[in-house]
């Protein structure tokens, strides 16, 4: 991985807890036993979703891109999980894990993938445009950096309302040299606006890596924003929760941004349709999936701590197994869209004709 | 019935909004403390105060990406771009993000901002500075966009923009800015999509809108007092929704079309307009549709050749003499 060293904090503080070991931050060690394995559960289902969305892929049931979160699922999971009610949640393409991670049902989701009108945006969407506002999940967006001003937006919504929340918006490492993130940036340090923006760096924009596409550290920029930064490993569940809640805390408290980047490492292509061997070696994902997988890492943190066993991490799997199996079934019995529903959910008035004041004509066709 | 400025009718169109709608925001350069850079925004700051009048920095892409970001949660920001020019740094976060929110998300969220500003040439301010994309704007389904020329019409269509669950894109003029108009001091709306017949005439048919439609009233005195022809004045208003019925009903009656623009010829709404009239009233049609648009080339800055390359009067004339023909 041509990554920058790791732990390059200087002049920033050691990510919590870490002499303590991580399941001993407050976060984590409030946690009960079942929700410890709550979380093992939200990872492995990630997993096994897009394991299976994957075959479906193949199988050519879902067109268009497909941008595969495993290896990432302890990021995702790890930040979800230490949302409260006004906290809110945005992010790129590679969506299928936050989506998760905030609690949609695989059902949608999947039928999504299929193309199907009980997706979870009808069919209208796909793999990248995954929402659930119900959930604080405002996407699923697939321009590089696109999402990032729509988060710092969201952040001043909460604020304008006086609600003490704050908006997680997550980017790859790909998007940090966008216009749009460093206007994003600056916005949100200028006007102190409760966002955290979170950096997934998986290694590579697609098929360039970090040290091919960027200038500096990534974090760090903060600091010419005058913002709050840290830096901290991605594949360990407990890390990235006792690292990610004060950032969290600080952004509900005081109103004020900051910059995390969570190494992470992603074992697919940029996209399944996309070939994974020009730019990394095979032995480099191996050596990740051996020593660093998020799902193992905390397996085996729980069964050290007693919570879990083999066997019942055997019954979590087959039974998430199960339910993604289950959700391509749904998707593949749900019929897809009418033509008569492409020009429906494009004009809030047309989709509301009562209360539609204007007159004339919306579409052309 | 009190006489105001352009300027000051979308003025009191803020402002009546900004005290009806506690989420309603005006976010932009200079809006704020410089009162606004043509004066649109005056005296906002000091009546509402900072947090509902917002300067922004110079970051198109990221304040209006945060607007749309803030839509979701249900403020309604109404965001000044300076020039609508400046749209162009901002295209992703208008017409990716606004634009399609809606229909990729099937439906669940909707984006209710306006962005407005200035839309047009004729100050000498070159190409970078005098782009009118409207039809650009329009061609993407999922946004409103509405061209108001007189000062009733600015404020009655900004309140309907504001109040709309839709983003809507709202075209200004910095030439109309200072022209008066009667203008009621209370609250009244004009529905988005509603087309307004500013001249009745029996012999010719002009549809315009903007400052073309105000050029267009001009050359149509002319075309009475010089030629006998009663052109008929037809102000679209709105862009996308289009009234095409009030087209079709005003062309039913003349039988002639001249379309009179600010825009470049190729792909121009203009372009449309005359597909939709030929395809749904061919028959009543006693000539080809004619067009009058900018001359097809980047604004130059040159004062006096800016006037001929931009729709006039004279021009105008000319064109509606040949449509007659």
């Amino acid at each position: 991985m041509t990554k920058k060293p790791s732990a390059a904090t200087e002049g920033h503080a050691d990510p919590p807890a870490a002499k303590l070991g991580f399941a001993g931050a407050p976060v984590n060690a409030m946690l009960s036993a079942e929700q410890k394995i709550g979380l093992y559960r939200m990872m492995l289902r990630i997993r096994r979703f897009e394991e299976r969305s994957l075959r479906a892929y193949q199988a050519k049931k879902i067109g268009g891109f497909l941008h595969l979160y495993i290896g990432q699922e302890a990021v995702a999971v790890g930040c979800c999980s230490l949302m409260g009610k006004d906290d809110h949640v945005i992010t790129a393409y590679r969506d299928h894990g936050h989506a998760i991670a905030v609690g949609m049902e695989l059902n949608p989701l999947m039928a999504e993938l299929y193309g199907k009108v009980t997706g979870c945006s009808k069919g209208k969407g796909g793999s990248m445009h995954f929402f659930d506002p119900s959930r604080n999940y405002w996407g699923g967006h697939g321009i590089v950096g696109g999402q990032v001003p729509l988060g710092v937006g969201l952040a001043y919504g909460l604020k304008y309302k006086g609600l003490k929340g704050a908006c997680m918006t997550f980017m790859g490492d790909g998007a940090v040299n966008q216009g749009a993130v460093h206007e994003a940036y600056n916005l949100a340090a200028l006007w102190e606006l409760p966002v955290v923006f979170v950096i997934e760096n998986n290694g590579y924009s697609m098929g360039t890596s970090q040290a091919r596409s960027s200038a500096g550290e990534l974090s760090r920029r903060a600091e010419a924003y005058g913002m709050p930064w840290g830096e901290c490993n991605g594949h360990d569940l407990y890390e990235v929760r006792a690292f990610m809640a004060p950032f969290l805390e600080r952004a509900r408290d005081t109103c004020r941004p900051a910059l995390v980047e969570i190494d992470t490492y992603r074992y697919r292509g940029h996209s399944v349709a996309d070939p994974d061997n020009t730019y990394r070696a095979k032995a480099e994902i191996e050596e990740y999936r051996r020593n660093k997988d998020p799902i193992q890492v905390f397996q085996n943190e729980l069964i050290a701590e007693g919570v879990l066993d083999e066997a019942r991490a055997e019954k979590i799997d087959a039974e998430v197994r199960g339910e993604a199996d289950l959700s391509a079934d749904f998707a593949e019995a749900s019929p897809f869209p009418i033509a008569a529903d492409l020009q429906k959910d494009v004009y809030w008035e047309a989709d509301n004709p009562g209360e539609r004041r204007s007159g004339g004509r919306l579409f052309f066709n | 019935m009190p006489i105001i400025q352009y300027r000051e009718a979308i003025r009191q169109a803020l402002a009546e909004e900004l005290t009806r709608d506690a989420n309603v925001v005006v976010l932009g350069e200079e809006v704020a403390q410089f009162n606004g850079a043509y004066k649109v925004t005056e005296g906002l700051l000091e009546r509402f105060g900072p947090k509902r009048i917002v300067d922004t920095p110079i970051s198109e892409a990221g304040f209006i990406g945060l607007g749309i970001g803030a839509s979701m949660l249900g403020i309604r920001p109404v965001i000044e771009l300076m020039f609508w020019s400046f749209y162009s740094v901002a295209f992703d976060q208008i017409l990716n993000n606004a634009a399609n929110i809606r229909y990729m998300s099937g439906g669940q969220i909707h984006c209710p901002i306006v962005i407005r500003g200035p839309a047009n040439g004729g100050t000498n301010v070159g190409a970078t500075h005098s782009h009118t994309p409207e039809n650009v704007l329009a061609s993407h389904p999922g946004v409103k966009v509405v061209v108001p020329c007189t000062p009733y019409d600015a404020k009655g269509l900004l309140k309907s923009a504001i109040r709309d669950n839709d983003p809507v894109m709202y075209l200004e003029n910095t030439m109309l800015y200072g022209d008066r108009g009667e203008v009621p001091a209370d609250d009244y709306l004009i529905p988005l999509g509603k087309a307004d017949v500013k001249r009745e005439g029996k012999d010719l048919t002009i549809v315009t809108y903007g400052r073309a439609a105000i050029q267009s009233l001009a050359a149509a005195a002319v075309l009475q007092q010089e030629r006998g022809i009663s052109a008929e004045v037809l102000d679209l208003r709105s862009i996308r929704p289009l009234d095409i019925d009030a087209v079709l009903a005003s062309v039913r009656k003349t039988h002639r079309v001249l379309v009179v623009e600010e825009q470049r010829p190729f792909c121009g709404v203009g372009a449309q307009l005359a597909y939709m009239i030929q395809s749904e009233a061919f028959d009543e049609l006693d000539g080809p549709v004619a067009r009058l648009t900018t001359v097809d080339a980047p604004s130059i800055y040159s004062p006096p050749v800016e006037v001929e390359q931009l729709p006039n009067p004279q021009r105008i004339l000319k064109a509606a003499v040949e449509a007659m023909a």
